[in-house]
């Protein structure tokens, strides 16, 4: 077991490495105040309640440390990544931007953060660590000790995009950490597409701790797509805080199949009247994978909207962890809010523990939750096999649709139909049978 | 159509059945011959959809006796997949709606899965797109429905569609059509008959499992059969359906009640 002592030890073990000092004061601030919180938080267990079901302790027996000599990756191997309606792509390589893989033809502000903070001093300072508070999370500490690079992404009024922004994350080496940290500014009435796509080359133990930061102003649109496909052996830990402004709109799709523990926070603060979000997820996973996902969606001020379906599918010994809390504050009148965990076991071992959190202060509100685990329909099994398929075939053509429901809703075509055919080929190789629950 | 020299597809003897436990079927009798047309009427609760879901094998019915001797073959040492395969087909009263799945590829993996069953050749989507489209025709259905998820959001009617649709590829010998008319106003009822009826020819037949005598105004049958109490207990020709009609369920069970007590 961790002591509070050794676990203390361990973030302050994954403190070195850090950027130098910037010229800027403010982020040199920013970072130390986040350094002393790191000092002061010690690796979450079981026994803190936002970590119940998620056992970090393999993190705590590998040490990991930033890249300094990053190796090139072939154009062909980025290639086989790339979006191909992609009007921006931003690469990173082991956390390092790398500029030969990366283009911008929107016409406005995408470049990595390391660059951009200088050029763009003021907004950046207006919004870069307002929005994921650290104060209690050791992980969005150790991202913001470490804040250095990433995407910046400023969208001008009333500029529309529907091109996607590709923000295309590597992990090529063993024992790596890198720390993205991405910024989003939609100004007032501009619509964007961000994809934060998260991937390996080889199945090693490496540790990313990404926070991202969203701010849209009013009548903004963002669509925010994240592929966490990580390796294996890998260990994933997000942050993402947006912030909605008067009638803005935030959809989110977030997938999770890689990683061999995963934990993804997601909170959207709909900081102004009508403001809008949907946020679905699909966590697929096997083995002894463990994919942990956090939400909270704070509706703040009235005529809210938000939409919410997370689904997991869970197979061999791996474990799903879904808290889904919605906050409906005092005077947040005529929210209307709905969400729905569907979860799928597909194996005696898999578990998931689901927990959807809702917390009403305002009483004109209209809100829906409800959450399901279990196994696959049996007459909808029986409709499949009475056209012919086999059992197996109906299983996994079941399966795949479960999470198809989820991939559909992502508005970048061949994204989504590659994301179909990894979810599809997942549902293939899944256990026999014979190995099922019945 | 009676023939004198067709052969007889479906042969059911003395079929118990139970679902948890409580026996629905109880002594069911049915002899079905190639290029017939047999309607299965009764009450709530006679015991009719069971009939057909234990015909196409589903697992929560379970066989307690008798037997069901599908071309000679016992039926019931068939699992679902195999029996659709060997050209038993169900339309289901309630077709199960899949969001997720296009129905094109539904369709398509239906098919070839069969096809390659029957040792026939599959089709590859364009072929198959071709070939499903002029099927639709035959129920007047909107070539979209090909690209939405199979049933989400179909209308009672556009479900049943996709149902005989699903009959048309799939060829079978014997269709059990399970409340195919339940739900559909006059127009869907004529359409979805009138596919059924080009359907039908000389090598097989079709079982009309229903509550109402409307759908045979369109599907003419060639016999009718009362179902009460878990078996047939009354058969007659079209004109039967009518009187059922006129005179409701409880005349036949009050006649059954008197035989008996003749017989005893």
């Amino acid at each position: 077991m961790n002591t509070a002592a050794t676990t203390t030890g361990y973030l302050d073990s994954l403190l070195q490495g850090r950027p130098p000092a910037s010229p800027l004061t403010w982020l040199n601030e920013l970072r130390a105040n986040a350094v002393d919180r790191v000092g002061a938080l010690t690796v979450p267990t079981t026994r803190d309640e936002d970590w119940r079901f998620t056992d970090i302790s393999p993190l705590t027996k590998l040490s990991f440390q930033p890249v300094q000599d990053v190796a090139p990756v072939a154009p062909a191997m980025v290639a086989q990544w790339a979006i191909a309606e992609a009007a921006a792509r931003l690469v990173f390589i082991d956390g390092t931007y790398a500029p030969e893989h990366s283009f911008n033809h929107t016409g406005f502000v995408v470049e990595n953060l390391a660059a951009g903070v200088t050029r763009h001093g003021a907004a950046v300072q207006a919004h870069l660590g307002r929005h994921a508070e650290f104060e209690r999370n050791a992980f969005a500490a150790l991202n913001t000790a470490f804040l250095h690079d990433g995407a910046l992404i400023l969208v001008p009024r009333d500029m529309a995009l529907a091109a996607p922004v590709h923000l295309l994350f590597i992990a090529t080496r063993k024992l790596a950490a890198s720390y993205p940290r991405c910024l989003v500014i939609a100004e007032s009435g501009s619509a964007v597409t961000v994809v934060e796509d998260f991937l390996a080359l080889e199945n090693e133990a490496y540790f990313t701790n990404a926070v991202t930061e969203m701010a849209l102003d009013g009548n903004a649109a963002v669509h925010h797509v994240r592929v966490q496909r990580d390796g294996a052996e890998a260990f994933h830990f997000a942050n993402c805080a947006v912030s909605l402004a008067h009638a803005s709109r935030y959809h989110s799709v977030s997938v999770a199949l890689g990683a061999r523990i995963s934990r993804h926070n997601l909170g959207v603060r709909l900081a102004a009247e009508g403001a809008e979000c949907s946020i679905d997820g699909l966590a697929l996973i096997g083995g002894q994978q463990l994919a942990d996902t956090h939400t909270l969606i704070d509706h703040a001020l009235p005529q809210g909207k938000s939409r919410q379906l997370h689904k997991c599918i869970v197979d061999g010994a791996a474990r799903a962890v879904f808290n889904g809390n919605i906050m409906v504050r005092a005077g947040a009148q005529r929210t209307d809010s709905s969400q729905s965990s569907r979860n799928l076991l597909l194996s005696a071992k898999a578990r998931i523990d689901t927990k959807p959190q809702l917390e009403i202060f305002a009483d004109d509100v209209k809100c829906a939750h409800g959450a399901t685990v279990g196994q696959l329909d049996v007459d909808e099994v029986f409709y499949l096999k009475s056209r012919g398929l086999s059992d197996t075939a109906a299983r996994n053509l079941l399966t795949y649709a479960f999470g198809a429901e989820v991939i559909e809703r992502i508005p970048v075509a061949s994204l989504r139909n590659r994301l179909e055919q990894a979810v599809l080929a997942q549902t293939q190789a899944a256990a026999p049978a014979a190995e099922r629950p019945s | 159509m009676i023939h004198q020299d067709s052969k007889t597809l479906l042969a059911v003897r003395d079929l118990h059945a139970t679902v948890n436990g409580i026996e629905i079927l109880k002594g069911m009798d049915l002899t079905v011959k190639s290029g017939e047309v047999h309607a299965i009427m009764g009450p709530n609760g006679s015991g009719k959809s069971t009939f057909a879901k234990v015909l196409a094998g589903h697992p929560a019915y379970e066989v307690s006796g008798g037997e069901v001797v599908f071309e000679g073959n016992n039926l019931l040492d068939l699992k679902p997949e195999a029996r659709a395969r060997a050209g038993v087909f169900l339309g289901f009263q309630y077709p199960i709606e899949i969001p997720g799945v296009a129905n094109s590829q539904f369709l398509r993996l239906a098919y070839n899965t069969v096809q390659a069953g029957r040792g026939k050749d599959e089709l590859d989507p364009l072929e198959f797109d071709d070939f499903v489209r002029e099927k639709m025709k035959l129920l007047e259905m909107n070539p979209d429905f090909l690209d939405r998820s199979v049933n989400e959001g179909f209308s009672g009617g556009e479900k049943k569609r996709n149902e005989i649709l699903q009959m048309a590829l799939l060829e079978p010998k014997l269709a059990i059509l399970d409340e195919t008319d339940s739900g559909l106003d006059i127009d869907a009822l004529r359409i979805v008959a009138n596919g059924v009826n080009q359907l039908a020819n000389k090598d097989n037949a079709i079982v009309l499992v229903t509550h109402y005598q409307r759908l045979l105004n369109y599907i003419v049958p060639d016999y009718v059969h009362v179902m009460d109490a878990g078996r047939i207990v009354k058969t007659g020709g079209k004109e039967l359906a009518l009187e059922l009609e006129a005179r409701g369920y409880d005349w036949v069970g009050a006649e059954v009640k008197a035989n008996a007590r003749v017989n005893a």
